[in-house]
């Protein structure tokens, strides 16, 4: 989101929160969340996949709350508005192109009605079948899991997410040496893959609350949280939508801050950074010791004023619509260990990856007793984080992130545990608690900084040169 | 004790006020040369040509604000020593050193070659700019005056002297204040009306309008830990398309017949008498040997309108007793890299063979 989106979201916001009561609001923010998917996808090389991809994203979205829900709510007008509501938008959008062409709201023009017309056959019959079959077979909830897992390691993987490029070029008449694995840029994808991940395993678990289409569709589509997060969980999110909400002045001016720090730690702090920040050219081009620990140093603190910055903004945002969106940085940098900077850092995803990964994991793999504890804790630790790394892409250096950080948990557990035992005293001596804290604060920030070497680059060569100059060794 | 809880119209009110302060204090702060505060010659080194470029990995900017742009150049930073001998070249993307390293450029050739000139040594400082403006030239040349030159070299080519291209360059379009004070210094009247210069209004002075100089001031700033990091200060490509040799048959330049009365011999003259001791040098050119190079020696020129102003330039040495080089034809085509002025390191270096004698005859001009 640039600041002109920001901007739009921000009046946006406002109206509905002045404006608009109860069901009407839901209602209301289902219909800007839909748009909000069209408008915030960026162009992509492949003929309308700017279309294509954001229907899909709303395709799925209405095919996991059918296999989820009751199917005596499928009657209710709540629902029924809801399906219309999204349909009935997506097709003004591809009639746009017909009815005012000068005011698109997708970044090119949308495909032809009668093809737009076969997609959304199409769709109904594959999501009817689906839904049929969801009745009577429980797997069909596992399926759409690893459906979605099958989209995300595409979109995630450079050689796929190729592959992927050249097969759909085919169908729109684009030659594969144009092709590249960055032209499936499906915005916001892996937050609303990971938010139908979560809906899924909780009906499978019997602890997701009944949803209406509209509460289900604006959870996982939500525009303020659609591109960066947080990702929230739904019946937290009904809760907030289902609150009776007026927009006060008060809420207005916590709203307005939080969105003033964003934008100031985004804009301002984060873009200036970035100038100075670790990448590829600067990892070949600077040599000295002490330069490289400052670009590195500016990545660090890029990345997280960035992340955290968008983070605010959609926690502004959506507090002026009533949404109370969670936390997802708690100055992870003043940490002193790395448990408790993962605590503090991504939240929302740590605590997505602990409930459905971690936990679940941790229980299996304690079902073989034969296994050392620490081994348990080791195998746990490194598959949660590597998993954590592929996440933000299949790459070798981002399983190199993970592994960095899976180790870095395991050192920091048999440590916390050695001193437990060995020091059980050392609570009471004031000073060396102080010194441990500061020492521990230091050397967690300096070892996520090092980890970051692995995520601003492109290739483990690269990393390691950057390593080489870190360590004042001539390359 | 209760608490009073901000109220929003309040905060608002305060919100606007002082951000309309704040936007339009710059207009009495307009006079206050910001561009003179700046990190490099003290946290960072100076930069060894004048910024310019856009590419992100370049590490440089575009900017119109002069002081700035000077106050990063290492001539700055540099205290004249006694055994000093200052040369300064002025000139455009080729003094400047377009696709080449800066120990590579003209300047860095010269330096290298530690040139004896009356008892001391040379120190040549790069201040060239890419745009072909003569206007542009003697707007560096008069801000170069207060770093004490002994000499300047001032290289120019044909495309820099149309009168009606004078302010083609941004650097000089956005400098209208500056662009007044050299008409009046140097009496250029001919360019007092000149449509084309931009003229500030009281609203272009605010913050509002004038952020964009203000980002670039502290993008220059933050660059400079960069270009102190790698050294690097331009984008060099894996390769690039060479300088056209097969040309069009076409005896166009500038839709003129002849040139008589159409280049700003005026503002050559006015940088000519900067500094007594200048070297006017005609800069060489890519003379083709291909495709219709009986009509047009590049892609700039076409041999009439370049044969003319070899004439007139010769004549405009000879009449004000000028040193004068006339290098325009020293450098082989295979010297030149992605334009008819562009040269290799090896045509800068047969460049500053040239030059190097010419600093060595002349030093001696200023004293005597």
């Amino acid at each position: 989101m640039g600041l002109f989106e920001i901007g739009v979201s921000v009046l946006t916001a406002l109206l509905v929160g002045v404006l608009t009561r109860d069901t009407m609001r839901t209602y209301l923010l289902l219909a800007l969340s839909v748009l909000a998917v069209y408008w915030f996808q960026p162009v992509i090389p492949l003929r309308s996949f700017d279309f294509w991809l954001p229907s899909l994203s709303l395709a799925l979205v209405i095919l996991v709350w059918f296999i989820t829900s009751q199917t005596e709510s499928w009657s209710s007008r709540e629902n029924f508005y809801g399906l219309m509501i999204i349909i009935g938008l997506v097709t003004i959008l591809d009639l746009s192109r017909y009815l005012f062409p000068n005011l698109l709201l997708t970044a090119t023009i949308p495909p032809q009605f009668i093809s737009f017309l076969v997609f959304v056959i199409a769709l109904a019959v594959v999501i009817l079948f689906l839904v049929r079959l969801s009745r009577t077979h429980r797997w069909i909830l596992s399926a759409a899991i690893i459906l979605l897992i099958v989209i995300l390691v595409i979109l995630k993987s450079p050689i796929l997410s190729l592959r992927a490029s050249i097969f759909l070029g085919q169908f729109t008449n684009r030659s594969a040496e144009n092709a590249s694995a960055s032209d499936l840029r499906w915005l916001g994808f892996s937050y609303i893959a990971f938010r139908l991940i979560h809906v899924l395993r909780d009906k499978q678990t019997g602890r997701l609350p009944e949803l209406t289409l509209s509460e289900f569709a604006t959870y996982v589509v939500f525009f303020p949280s659609l591109s960066a997060g947080p990702i929230d969980r739904a019946e937290r999110f009904a809760q907030d939508l289902r609150k009776d909400f007026a927009l006060t002045q008060e809420e207005t001016l916590l709203g307005g801050q939080r969105l003033a720090i964003g934008l100031f730690k985004k804009f301002v702090v984060a873009d200036t950074l970035a100038l100075l920040a670790l990448n590829d050219a600067l990892a070949t081009q600077v040599s000295a010791t002490g330069w490289m620990w400052i670009v590195l140093y500016a990545y660090t603190f890029q990345i997280y004023f960035d992340f955290s910055g968008y983070t605010d903004i959609a926690i502004g945002i959506a507090r002026l619509i009533g949404i109370k969106l969670p936390e997802n940085f708690s100055s992870p940098y003043t940490k002193p260990n790395l448990t408790q900077f993962w605590n503090n850092w991504h939240m929302t995803l740590t605590q997505w990856f602990r409930s459905y990964f971690f936990n679940p994991f941790n229980r299996w793999i304690r079902g073989y007793r034969n296994i050392p504890a620490w081994l348990m804790i080791l195998v746990g630790q490194l598959a949660t984080m590597v998993l954590i790394g592929l996440w933000h892409g299949i790459t070798w250096n981002f399983v190199l992130w993970g592994t960095w950080h899976g180790i870095g948990l395991f050192l920091q557990n048999r440590w916390s545990d050695f001193v437990r035992l060995r020091l059980p005293n050392i609570g009471q001596n004031t000073r060396l608690q102080s010194a441990l804290q500061f020492g521990g604060v230091l050397f967690t920030f300096h070892y996520v900084a090092l980890g970051w070497v692995f995520f601003a680059l492109s290739n483990p060569t690269l990393s390691w040169q950057v390593f080489l100059a870190l360590s004042g060794v001539s390359r | 004790m209760q608490q009073n809880k901000p109220r929003l119209f309040g905060v608002l009110f305060k919100a606007i006020v002082l951000f309309a302060l704040f936007n339009f204090a710059f207009i009495f702060l307009r006079d206050i040369p910001f561009g003179k505060f700046s990190l490099y010659n003290s946290f960072f080194p100076g930069r060894e040509r004048l910024p310019f470029g856009d590419h992100p990995h370049a590490y440089n900017l575009n900017m119109f604000d002069l002081d700035a742009m000077f106050a990063s150049h290492v001539l700055t930073g540099t205290t004249k020593t006694p055994d000093e001998y200052r040369v300064l070249l002025i000139g455009d993307s080729s003094v400047w050193g377009t696709l080449l390293k800066p120990e590579e450029t003209l300047a860095g050739q010269l330096n290298s070659l530690a040139i004896p000139a009356c008892g001391k040594t040379a120190h040549v400082y790069n201040l060239g700019y890419p745009y072909i403006s003569l206007m542009q030239e003697l707007m560096t040349l008069d801000e170069a005056l207060q770093y004490q030159p002994d000499m300047v070299i001032w290289l120019i080519t044909l495309e820099s002297l149309p009168s009606d291209k004078q302010f083609g360059s941004p650097l000089v379009a956005n400098n209208p204040d500056r662009v007044h004070e050299l008409i009046a210094k140097y009496g250029l009247e001919a360019y007092t009306n000149d449509e084309a210069l931009i003229h500030a209004s009281k609203w272009d002075q605010t913050f509002v309008s004038r952020r964009r100089a203000v980002a670039d001031l502290l993008r220059l700033q933050i660059y400079g830990a960069l270009w102190a990091a790698t050294s690097i200060d331009q984008y060099y490509p894996e390769s690039y398309e060479r300088a056209q040799i097969d040309l069009e048959a076409s005896e166009d330049f500038h839709k003129l017949k002849s040139l008589k009365n159409t280049l700003a011999w005026d503002i050559l003259d006015a940088g000519m008498s900067a500094v007594p001791n200048t070297i006017l040098v005609n800069e060489p050119i890519l003379v083709s040997n291909g495709l219709n190079s009986d009509i047009r020696y590049n892609f700039f020129y076409p041999r009439w309108a370049f044969d003319e102003y070899r004439m007139l330039l010769g004549e405009f040495a000879v009449e004000r007793n000028l040193p004068y080089l006339d290098l325009w034809n020293i450098t082989p085509i295979e010297e030149f890299t992605n334009s008819g002025v562009h040269l290799t390191p090896a045509g800068e270096a047969m460049l500053a063979n040239k030059i190097a004698p010419a600093i060595q005859m002349n030093c001696n001009k200023q004293e005597s």
